[in-house]
């Protein structure tokens, strides 16, 4: 697949604060890239710098494989940001006319276009009411269809789901579906790793303003925690000498270890355990995930 | 419980300098202000009254009561000033009445005072037989001729004792009321007028010489009398309601002033909203978003100024449809310029906080000395200059000459040209402030 974005050793120091330090990655035609990284990796200063809001003091930022002028970014390229960026009094069809316009939609597409955007949004039925009434929900909603009334080629979402419950997730994901279906390259940053593993196809982890690993799911755990699985075996009494590559916790009540077969190596792990006269009351295994990987990759648990 | 949540609130104010200015300085700031606009310096003294005098006359009698009036220390007597329309540096020329007038007309002064041809003769005129003293005022300074007619009867009746007694006698000795003085009688009375004459001439002298005679005396202090004044409205004679004028045009021009502070603050809103953000990623630009929000900001006050004016016009008789190109020009500088003002104050402000605390500040602070509280006229001089360094100062200027002075469109050129050259400046300034909201 052909790279529509393409971001090459992006440096950018506020004063002494390096927020970018060599940054490079690239997104692909069609794809949903996730962008992921502790709170001040850089992440939303990537974004501000592609969109042409941040000024880079090194580095190069290609689009289409060429660096075009800010008309033609602004036609190619948008940015849906981290903040609710609506206007409260406004209506919802008054926001997003307002925005397309702005953006550039004629004003003989306008009506359909926003039509077609309540439409995607589910906000029809309230289409003309003020939005400083409606839930988080929905203005995240709105806040991203106030950014693609012009048809981008490439979408930038910081953060479009922060906030929002399990439900509206979904409906931001089956969203942004549509809009990959209708040929759009999209990347969300998002401190959800579950969203990140369920709904992006590749994962670029930055950390410190440069980016620290990057690939598809199975990749990135190949790289870092490899695919062994976790057991954590429970027992009802501590077993002094567990089975060899074991650590032990809870003064041997709780045993720790990593196996790649879980059909062909668990039943012999337990039959040792019964061998030392101990009883398993829980096993627990966990297969590497990207929350491991991340740990594994910037030391840091995520978190919103 | 109590003193935990003071404890909080203080601490609260302590590390607030902002709300610390607005609770401590603002107050002490105006206190300074108004003391200064009604002429309590420190010392006591009224601020003295600027009156422009016309000696048609020319008698002795004439001459001394002027000269008295002149050691008042309420009034500064102008004798001379450079010909209407001529370049500041032409030579001055003894004021005459037609040049009086426009002087007051035009609001270089507040009074001028005209002694017709002949009234000497008739001083002290008890009897109302010859001609009047004219008194040419600007009724929007009601202090002014009051203040004035009131010291030149207190000069008549302290300053002119011999005359006064002179002619006291004559109207006895003319009355036929059988009075007559015998003739040692006769020549007591000539010595001691002569006597009053003399200390009176050296009362004179030594107030030229520079020191100060105390020529006060308690006859003063009841007034009226000796001299008759007409008082002439030069410029609200015509007027149905002449003091609306003056207000309409004062508070005006200091809602203007908050309105476009109030709505330029919308683009803090926007900014801290992150709307801001989006507009700036639009083909709109820094620049061109300034421009849309000065033109929305600028018609606003276009609307309220008009609101403003037309309902002064219904409700209170304001000349508004006879002024109304005038009206129109001040209006749209006016507002152009408040708009700019409004926007520089946003974009220099960090929040809207901020941008309340210091518009307050700087909007009353200029609305005070630029005459929207209380008429430039009534300050003392070195104030009424002070105002000139103030937004209100010039577009009341402005508005007056249209309402109150009715001087053609053109007179308007100093006014105009000061308020779109500071239109240009703000503006220049807001998109220069603007500019940390751009890419970084
Ligand atoms: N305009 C700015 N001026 C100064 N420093 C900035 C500016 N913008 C970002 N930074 C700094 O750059 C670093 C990266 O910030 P950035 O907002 O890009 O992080 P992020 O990855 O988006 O974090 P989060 O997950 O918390 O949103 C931070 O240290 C931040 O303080
Ligand atoms: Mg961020």
């Amino acid at each position: 697949m052909t790279a529509v974005l393409n971001i090459r050793n992006a440096r950018k120091s506020f004063g002494a604060n390096q927020a970018l330090s060599g940054a490079s990655f690239e997104l692909r035609e069609r794809e949903l890239l996730a962008l992921l990284g502790p709170n001040g990796a850089g992440k939303t200063t990537l974004i501000r710098a592609i969109a042409g809001r941040v000024r880079l003091d090194d580095g190069e930022i290609e689009i289409f494989g060429e660096k075009v002028d800010e008309a033609s970014r602004r036609r190619l390229l948008a940015v849906v940001p981290q903040e609710l960026a609506l206007y409260g009094l406004l209506t919802a069809r008054e926001n997003l006319s307002g925005f397309g316009r702005l953006n550039g939609v004629s004003p003989e597409h306008i009506r359909d276009k926003v039509a077609w955007a309540l439409d995607w949004t589910g906000l029809a039925d309230r289409a003309d009411e003020p939005i400083g009434s409606f839930s988080g929900g929905m203005k995240r909603r709105l806040n991203l269809a106030c950014s693609v009334l012009h048809e981008p080629k490439i979408l930038l979402l910081d953060e479009p789901t922060v906030g929002v419950d399990p439900q509206s997730r979904e409906n931001i994901y089956d969203m942004l579906g549509k809009l990959r279906a209708g040929g759009m390259s999209l990347m969300v940053t998002t401190h959800h790793l579950e969203e990140a593993e369920a709904r992006c196809e590749r994962i670029v982890i930055i950390d410190h303003g440069s980016v620290v690993a990057s690939g598809t799911l199975p990749e990135l755990l190949e790289k870092t925690v490899g695919h062994l699985r976790a057991v954590t075996l429970t027992l009802d009494r501590p077993m002094p000498n567990g089975p060899a590559g074991c650590e032990s916790a809870d003064h041997g009540r709780v045993w720790h270890t990593k196996i790649a077969d879980v059909a062909a190596e668990l039943p012999g792990l337990i039959q040792r355990v019964q061998a030392a006269g101990c009883r398993v009351e829980n096993i627990e295994v966990r297969s590497p995930n990207l929350q491991a990987a991340f740990i594994a990759l910037t030391g840091k648990a995520l978190r919103e | 419980m109590i003193g935990t949540l003071l404890r909080i609130q203080w601490t609260r104010l302590r590390r607030d300098r902002v709300a610390q200015t607005l609770t401590f300085v603002v107050p002490v700031v105006f206190f300074s202000i108004f003391a200064l606009i009604f002429g309590t310096t420190g010392n006591g003294k009224t601020p003295s009254i600027r009156l422009a005098v016309v000696d048609e006359d020319r008698s002795a009698v004439s001459k001394r009561v002027l000269a008295a009036l002149g050691r008042e220390d309420g009034l500064k007597l102008i004798r001379e000033a450079i010909p209407r329309n001529s370049a500041p540096n032409t030579p001055r020329v003894p004021i005459d009445r037609e040049r009086a007038t426009s002087m007051v007309q035009d609001g270089d002064l507040a009074v001028a005072l005209i002694v017709p041809k002949e009234w000497g003769k008739y001083f002290p005129d008890f009897g109302q037989e010859g001609p009047e003293m004219e008194l040419l005022a600007d009724t929007s300074n009601p202090v002014a001729p009051q203040m004035t007619f009131g010291l030149l009867q207190k000069v008549a009746m302290g300053g002119s004792p011999d005359l006064m007694m002179e002619k006291g006698l004559k109207q006895m000795e003319s009355a036929g009321s059988g009075f007559e003085l015998s003739t040692k009688q006769r020549e007591q009375m000539t010595t001691m007028l002569q006597q009053l004459r003399s200390s009176a001439e050296a009362a004179d002298k030594e107030a030229a010489a520079g020191t100060n005679a105390a020529s006060a005396s308690v006859a003063a202090e009841q007034g009226g009398g000796a001299i008759n004044v007409k008082k002439v409205d030069v410029l609200g004679a015509k007027k149905t309601n002449p003091a609306i004028a003056f207000y309409a045009a004062g508070i005006a021009v200091m809602f203007l002033l908050f309105t476009c502070t109030a709505t330029g603050g919308s683009l803090l809103e926007e900014a801290e909203d992150g709307t801001l953000e989006r507009l700036l990623s639009t083909r709109l630009g820094m620049t061109g978003l300034l421009m849309t929000k000065w033109l929305y900001i600028a018609l606003v006050g276009v609307v309220q100024i008009t609101v403003m004016f037309v309902w002064g016009a219904l409700v209170f008789g304001l000349e508004l449809w006879s002024h109304l190109p005038g009206f129109i020009i001040m209006t749209t500088v006016t507002a152009a310029a408040a708009g700019g003002f409004g926007m520089c104050l946003a974009t220099f402000c960090r929040s809207r906080g901020q941008l309340n605390a210091i518009s307050n500040i700087v909007i009353l602070t200029m609305s005070a000395l630029g005459g929207s509280m209380v008429p430039r006229a009534f300050m003392p001089e070195g104030l009424q200059k002070a105002g000139l360094f103030t937004f209100n100062g010039w577009a009341l200027d402005g508005f007056l000459k249209v309402f109150w002075r009715e001087r053609p469109l053109w007179e308007l050129w100093p006014q105009v040209s000061v308020l779109v050259a500071l239109t240009a400046v703000f503006l220049w300034l807001a998109r220069r402030l603007a500019r940390r909201w751009e890419t970084v």
